[in-house]
């Protein structure tokens, strides 16, 4: 053998997650539609409401409090789609190959999600030159936490894709299960509207919800740990929830991989 | 971690892989019962079988992509797991689905196998280059592959496959598709390797023209390898020639042969074949006993792979077998 076992999985997923940005920048047309639909999505949806919707007990916009969910939705969408590659990819073609190849499964579904992960985080990077327009400041943000948030919501969300993805044989299914699972999170994270006062076990679903504190510490990077729609706690704790939900999500996702293939 | 076996093979030459009682499922129905198979250093294996035989589980197997239920493997003597570490990076796959990345060039795609196998970087760049003209690809390098026609896809396959230099190639139904040029191309291509190399190669087929070109033939049917002999040992188990008839309604010419001549027919949709040493005696006889016109056509011929099948299994290589 040329290398070690280390050596063999570390390049297995490089090879992984630089070919899902390769291909990511080579189809324009990609990137075009992951960041129209959000824009569209914010200035409909947040204007729409902008009208109706009056913040308790703060004077802040609705579109400026709807920025920070739809910099998730970004995630969301890129990771979702990115991983559906996997369903085609793994009866024939490229995924077939790195699954013959010296590398481990483990390996495998690293790179796959660090490359969906990557893309995601692109295109969130690109929805971001939109923040002064939603009443952010570029030199205010907290780009550490910003991008330890984002980039652990894009791994956690690629992780679960892959995981979805693998026992599938149809990309309509995919997408169907997860619409089904992720959009209620996400609208239920609090990235819409607030917490509503006095609903016990909408609260406690709220602080359960891994999206919840993902949307939470989005908002604490744009606005400060005063924006609302701030989960109670710090910073740390909602880094520590997404952290937690990547890792399950990533064993999820290994443990998956380690059925073969079905041809 | 290739010291050790060199010097096992100089003291008694083990075989670069071997199978031993390799059982595997899907689902609930056994599809391989037991395969034993050996490969020699430089030795051009062919699995020979219909569709439904077990060729397909038995290279996913090969490749690493399934687990056997139960069987061991050796390679070069020594004990491995099914699907190792050591063999997937020893060894060179070869899909019958295509294993390359449409949206990437010819080049990337190369350069993206060379990386998971660690080949150096220096090394690869020249490797790249020197495989890519070898498939005529060189003017092409830069062009996504969803862009080359099915023949130059299939070539760079190949090329993929041998990027890290491997010691073992498998291959499944490498040159489905092809046309007779191509496929000429292909094999002169890999006994140019086996000869530059020592390459050993496994592969699956179904048309019995690849299976003589193979050192040794493994005929596959039912899940079981019920011979595995070199093409000519195969084909001396049909005896003599064949004589094959073609004519409408072929009972009544294999009622006549038995009757008058004493000869056994083997029913044919559109005739019957009789199986007889020195077969051209037997052709102005068969002629001289129907009317003018009975009969469209009478052939003699040497027995092909695909009639040893039929001798060895009972059943034709054309059939699809179990579902």
């Amino acid at each position: 053998m040329r290398g070690s076992a280390l050596a063999y999985d570390v390049a297995t997923a490089l090879v992984l997650a630089r070919r899902d940005l390769v291909r990511f920048f080579r189809q324009p047309s990609r990137l075009l539609g992951a960041l129209g639909q959000p824009v569209i999505f914010w200035l409909v949806i947040g204007g729409g409401f902008a009208g109706t919707f009056r913040m308790p007990g703060a004077d802040v916009p609705y579109l400026a409090y709807f920025y920070p969910g739809v910099v998730l939705l970004v995630v969301l969408f890129a990771s979702i789609f990115t991983t559906a590659s996997v369903i085609e990819d793994r009866h024939r073609g490229f995924l077939q190959t790195v699954q013959a190849g010296p590398g481990s499964r483990a390996a495998l579904v690293v790179g796959k999600s660090i490359g969906s992960a990557a893309v995601a985080l692109t295109q969130a990077a690109l929805f971001l030159a939109l923040a002064p327009a939603a009443g952010f400041r570029l030199g205010a943000i907290d780009w550490p936490l910003l991008a330890a948030a984002l980039g652990l919501a894009a791994l956690a969300l690629a992780a679960l894709g892959f995981a979805v993805a693998w026992g599938l044989d149809h990309v309509a299914g995919y997408h169907a299960i997860q619409m089904t699972v992720l959009v209620p999170l996400w609208v239920l994270s609090g990235a819409m509207f607030p917490l509503p006062e006095g609903h016990p076990v909408l609260a406690s679903a709220l602080r359960l919800d891994p999206l919840a504190h993902a949307v939470s510490a989005v908002r604490r990077a744009l606005a400060g740990p005063l924006a609302p729609g701030v989960l109670p706690g710090t910073a740390a704790r909602d880094l520590a929830f997404c952290a937690l939900f990547a890792a399950s999500t990533l064993t999820l996702a290994v443990l998956a991989a380690r059925r073969p293939a079905r041809t | 971690m290739r010291a050790p076996s060199t010097v096992a093979a100089a003291v008694a030459p083990a075989p670069r892989l071997a199978l031993r009682d390799v059982v595997a499922r899907r689902g609930r129905r056994e599809v391989l019962r037991g395969v034993s198979l050996s490969v020699e250093r430089g030795e051009i294996l062919g699995l020979l079988g219909p569709n439904g035989a077990g060729k397909s589980t038995l290279f996913a197997i090969l490749a690493g992509l399934l687990r056997p239920e139960s069987g061991r493997f050796e390679l070069d003597g020594r004990p491995i797991l099914a699907g190792a570490r050591e063999l997937r990076a020893r060894a060179g796959i070869v899909f019958q689905e295509p294993g390359l990345d449409g949206k990437l060039t010819a080049e990337e795609n190369l350069r993206l196998a060379a990386a998971l196998h660690c080949v150096p970087r220096a090394e690869a760049r020249a490797r790249v280059a020197a495989l890519l003209a070898e498939a005529g690809l060189a003017g092409r390098a830069r062009e996504p592959v969803e862009r080359l026609s099915g023949g130059l896809r299939r070539r760079l396959e190949l090329a993929r496959a041998l990027v890290h230099r491997p010691e073992l190639l498998v291959m499944d139904e490498p040159t489905n598709g092809l046309d007779a040029r191509a496929f000429r191309a292909f094999w002169e291509g890999i006994e140019a390797l086996r000869r530059s190399e020592g390459l050993t190669v496994i592969l699956t087929t179904h048309r019995p023209d690849e299976a003589e070109r193979c050192d040794r033939t493994a005929i596959l049917a039912q899940g079981r390898i019920v011979a595995c002999e070199p093409p000519d040992a195969l084909r001396a188990r049909v005896s003599g020639d064949l004589v094959s008839v073609e004519a409408d309604r072929p009972e009544e010419i294999a009622r006549a042969l038995s009757d008058r001549l004493g000869l056994v027919a083997r029913l044919r949709p559109d005739g019957v074949t009789v199986e007889r040493d020195a077969g051209h005696t037997l052709v102005p006889r068969i002629v001289e006993l129907f009317p003018p016109g009975r009969l469209r056509a009478v052939s003699v011929r040497r027995p092909t792979l695909a009639d040893a099948y039929l001798a060895v299994t009972g059943e034709s290589l054309e059939a699809e077998g179990a579902p």
